[in-house]
């Protein structure tokens, strides 16, 4: 593959995430990966399910006392937004459009940033309350399979800023496209099990 | 190249193999990682059987017989029979499909380096204040109460090589969809490869559930978590269904190669096409996908209820048909053939009855009410033992005599070979059929010994005199491969004579680059097509031929494993000594740092010019 090659938007092809072998071995195997981290998450949340308010007689805590959906709805709406966002990215991406893709990454690493600046305070305030990791059954599950998600936020944040500023001051070519598109990818799972930790763990946790 | 290689001092070998992305390289990794382990493992199985040569024994102490059973078990899993299929994968998989290396040739060697610290990492528990205790299963009930550190190396090291694992699964997935050869479709792949990327489709789906269970177990045992601490709200039930979740595809993941395997051999030395071969594409796929709905079949006795064990028990038994399919496949394979009963061979006509044996075996305990009279006695040692042995490791031991001429380039000793294959077969039948009876005798799993007065004292002298020949055909093996190595005599392409399929096409020593031009695939065992239109090419080409991209070597995944190996130690010592944080802290540093170092430096490797090609010289290595 030659970096030095020119692109201009008229020879860059429909789908610079795939247009090399190389390319094309990423894209699948991201997505096998993906499969699989599908069943881990999968695992988790039966582990939450089975041990869901469970702890040691007398817990005081409960699902129902402990989470406050405004929060979550907040960090719900960044999430998504972000992987709005993510997507005109992907769009400037096959558009040919270096600057306007930075620039929606850049928006997209902030709204993920403040998901996980909400997350974290959550997590101090729940601490605070005496829910600590170590309290129960319970919050040992709440807060891997909380925790896991979060910590794949922070690895996409840091995978995508690393990106960016490699890149920064080179543009696109079709070493670096499947690289981008990858971690879009990565960064839609981590928006869709945020929506099934969102359902499963607070709404049903609330209402249900 | 082979001279080039050969003037090499060790450090540059060293080196070499350090940083190879080469598929043939990594193969021999694997090769060489897996066959210690199998000697650790097999060294492992002798303890327990002196043990249990005579009642009340005294040779080791019930705590040192626990741990010996569970790193048996463990090791001959993990560390021997999944690197082992792991080296044959990588040595005949991408020039069966007539690639020049697989999709991943970075992930290739960094999944192997991961397995490797693993595995270095689980058995250091041996010098590090004892091994885990609790059944290769690890149940919580038992695990977390375990004292000392033997289950947190347990948890750590298989989490590491776990890791590996999963990663060489993507990347065969992703090797066999985007990487065949012009006209190598779907149904033309030949079987081991058709098997090879089942396989790697159950690992990634299985293989996630394990690493929950680990973390789990690591998270309760380490860092105060309460998942399986029943006072504090835990169950311990989860860790099984996950563990099972895992650990039933993961006895799939074991068999199917081994199946691929000997389809090739029974193919070859037949010297006919396989028979019925889309029917036995069609149940290594329904294998595959029925692997994953019977994993409560080991918990039959936990108490699930009535409707799920019946369940499960159905599903067990429909496993039987596609086996079946298989079976008979083989048999009609042979049928009408010209046998010739190489090594190889014989080990294929071997396994036959001694699976069936097992896979009958496993239809009883697919019944649930019969399983719980069978469950946690001899009955199902020897059972798991005549379809992990008897299926499993005589498919290894085919393997290895079969890919030997191709991964080295010189032929294993064929009167050695039959010698081992006699006393192996023979030995593992003494020792294991015995054991039906003793299960049926009530005698249970997992105890270091029993009384004089139970009944039990010559089924286990047999079992463990039996044991001794399977050593001794594993010794003479040994000295074989010794003998072979020290002999050097270089036997050529198609060492066998009728190979079938691509990887017999290609020339011996296999070039760096496989595949001087990539070949037209012709049909199903295109190489014997070409053969018998006297192609003395070996092999239709479908480019004429250019340039060859090639990867770079690299040390990244070795660095990256190394973090992961040292970080295990500071998570494994967590509140007991100061150093603990720091150190976990220091190895997931090192193995973040690699990761980025390998994502700025871009790694465009570097190509293999036509001249080179042209002038035979190779090309730079």
């Amino acid at each position: 593959m030659d970096l030095n090659t020119k692109y201009t938007p008229h020879s860059w092809p429909d789908h610079p995430e795939s247009a090399t072998l190389e390319g094309k071995n990423k894209f699948l195997g991201f997505w096998l990966f993906l499969g699989g981290e599908t069943v881990l998450f999968a695992s988790l949340f039966a582990t939450y399910l089975a041990l869901k308010n469970r702890g040691p007689s007398g817990m005081e805590f409960t699902t129902q006392e402990l989470f406050e959906l405004p929060l979550v709805f907040i960090m719900t709406m960044l999430l998504l937004t972000s992987s709005l966002t993510s997507v005109y990215a992907m769009y400037h991406l096959k558009n040919f459009n270096f600057k306007a893709m930075q620039a929606w990454l850049v928006v997209t690493v902030l709204l993920g940033a403040a998901f996980l600046g909400f997350e974290i305070y959550e997590f101090y305030h729940y601490v605070h309350l005496g829910f600590t990791y170590n309290q129960s059954a319970f919050s040992s599950a709440f807060f891997t399979l909380v925790g896991t998600h979060g910590l794949h936020v922070l690895i996409g944040l840091g995978w995508i800023t690393l990106l960016m500023l490699r890149n920064s001051k080179r543009g696109f070519n079709l070493y670096n496209a499947p690289k981008f598109y990858v971690a879009s990818l990565y960064w839609h799972f981590i928006d869709v099990v945020w929506v099934f930790i969102f359902t499963v763990v607070y709404l049903m946790g609330v209402i249900g | 190249m082979s001279s080039i290689a050969q003037k090499k001092g060790f450090g540059a070998t060293l080196w070499d193999y350090l940083t190879t992305v080469d598929h043939k390289k990594i193969a021999i990794l694997y090769l060489i990682t897996g066959g210690f382990f199998f000697i650790v493992g097999g060294i492992e199985a002798m303890l327990i059987r002196i043990q249990l040569l005579k009642p009340d024994n005294d040779f080791v102490a019930a705590g040192l017989y626990n741990e010996i059973i569970t790193m048996h078990g463990t090791t001959m899993i993990f560390l021997a029979a999944m690197p082992l299929l792991f080296g044959f994968m990588n040595a005949a998989v991408p020039l069966q499909i007539g690639a020049r290396d697989v999709a991943f040739p970075f992930l290739n060697s960094l999944g192997f380096w991961m397995f490797f610290f693993g595995g270095i990492f689980l058995n250091l528990s041996w010098f590090l204040g004892g091994a885990p205790d609790a059944g290769w299963t690890s149940y919580a009930s038992l695990a977390i109460s375990s004292p000392g550190h033997g289950i947190d190396f347990y948890a750590l090291g298989l989490q590491i090589s776990g890791g590996g694992t999963l990663i060489a699964g993507i990347n065969f997935l992703v090797t066999i969809i985007n990487m065949r050869a012009p006209g190598m479709t779907y149904m033309r792949m030949p079987l081991f490869t058709w098997s090879t990327f089942v396989v790697s489709a159950l690992i990634l789906f299985a293989f996630p559930p394990l690493t929950v269970g680990l973390f789990l177990m690591i998270f309760d045992r380490m860092f105060g978590a309460n998942f399986f601490d029943h006072t504090m709200g835990g169950n311990t039930i989860i860790w099984e269904h996950l563990f099972w979740i895992f650990g039933h595809p993961e006895v799939y993941i074991l068999i199917l190669p081994a199946f691929g395997i000997f389809s090739e051999i029974f193919s070859t030395f037949s010297r006919k096409r396989l028979f019925g071969y889309s029917a036995m594409v069609f149940a290594t796929v329904l294998i595959g996908f029925l692997g994953f709905m019977v994993w409560a079949h080991h918990m039959f006795t936990t108490g699930l209820g009535a409707t799920a064990n019946a369940i499960f028990a159905v599903a067990t038994m429909a496993i039987a048909v596609p086996t079946g399919v298989k079976i008979f496949n083989w048999l009609l394979t042979m049928w009408g053939g010209s046998i010739t009963f190489t090594t190889p061979m014989l080990y294929a006509v071997g396994f036959i009855p001694s699976f069936v044996a097992g896979g009958v075996t496993g239809i009883m305990q697919a019944s649930a009410p019969l399983d719980y009279q069978l469950h946690d006695s001899y009955f199902i040692v020897a059972h798991f033992h005549y379809v992990i042995v008897g299926g499993v490791v005589l498919g290894l031991l085919a393997g290895l005599h079969y890919y030997w001429p191709l991964m080295f380039n010189t032929m294993l000793n064929e009167k050695l070979g039959k010698i081992t294959f006699w006393l192996f077969f023979l030995g593992f039948h003494l020792t294991f059929f015995i054991q039906h009876f003793l299960g049926l005798l009530g005698m249970p799993r997992r105890v270091f010994t029993y009384g004089a007065d139970q009944g039990w004292d010559l089924f286990n002298a047999i079992s463990s005199y039996g044991a001794i020949f399977m050593a001794a055909g594993v010794i003479v093996l040994i000295v074989n491969i010794v003998m072979t190595i020290a002999k050097n005599v270089p036997v050529g392409r198609d060492p066998w004579g009728d190979g079938r399929t691509l990887e017999w096409a290609i020339p011996q020593p296999v070039p760096f680059y496989n595949f001087k031009q990539i070949p037209l695939v012709r049909g199903l065992d295109t190489y014997w097509i070409e053969k018998q239109e006297g192609n003395t090419e070996g092999m239709t080409f479908a480019e004429p031929i250019g340039d060859i991209h090639m990867p770079n070597n690299s040390i990244i995944p070795f660095i990256m494993s190394l973090g992961l190996f040292v970080g295990a130690f500071g998570a494994l010592y967590n509140g007991e000594q100061p150093w603990a944080i720091p150190v976990l802290g220091l190895g997931l540093i090192i193995t973040f740092a690699a990761m980025a170092t390998r994502s700025l430096k871009d790694d465009l490797g570097y190509h293999i010019h036509k001249e080179d090609l042209l002038n035979e010289k190779g090309g730079k290595h």
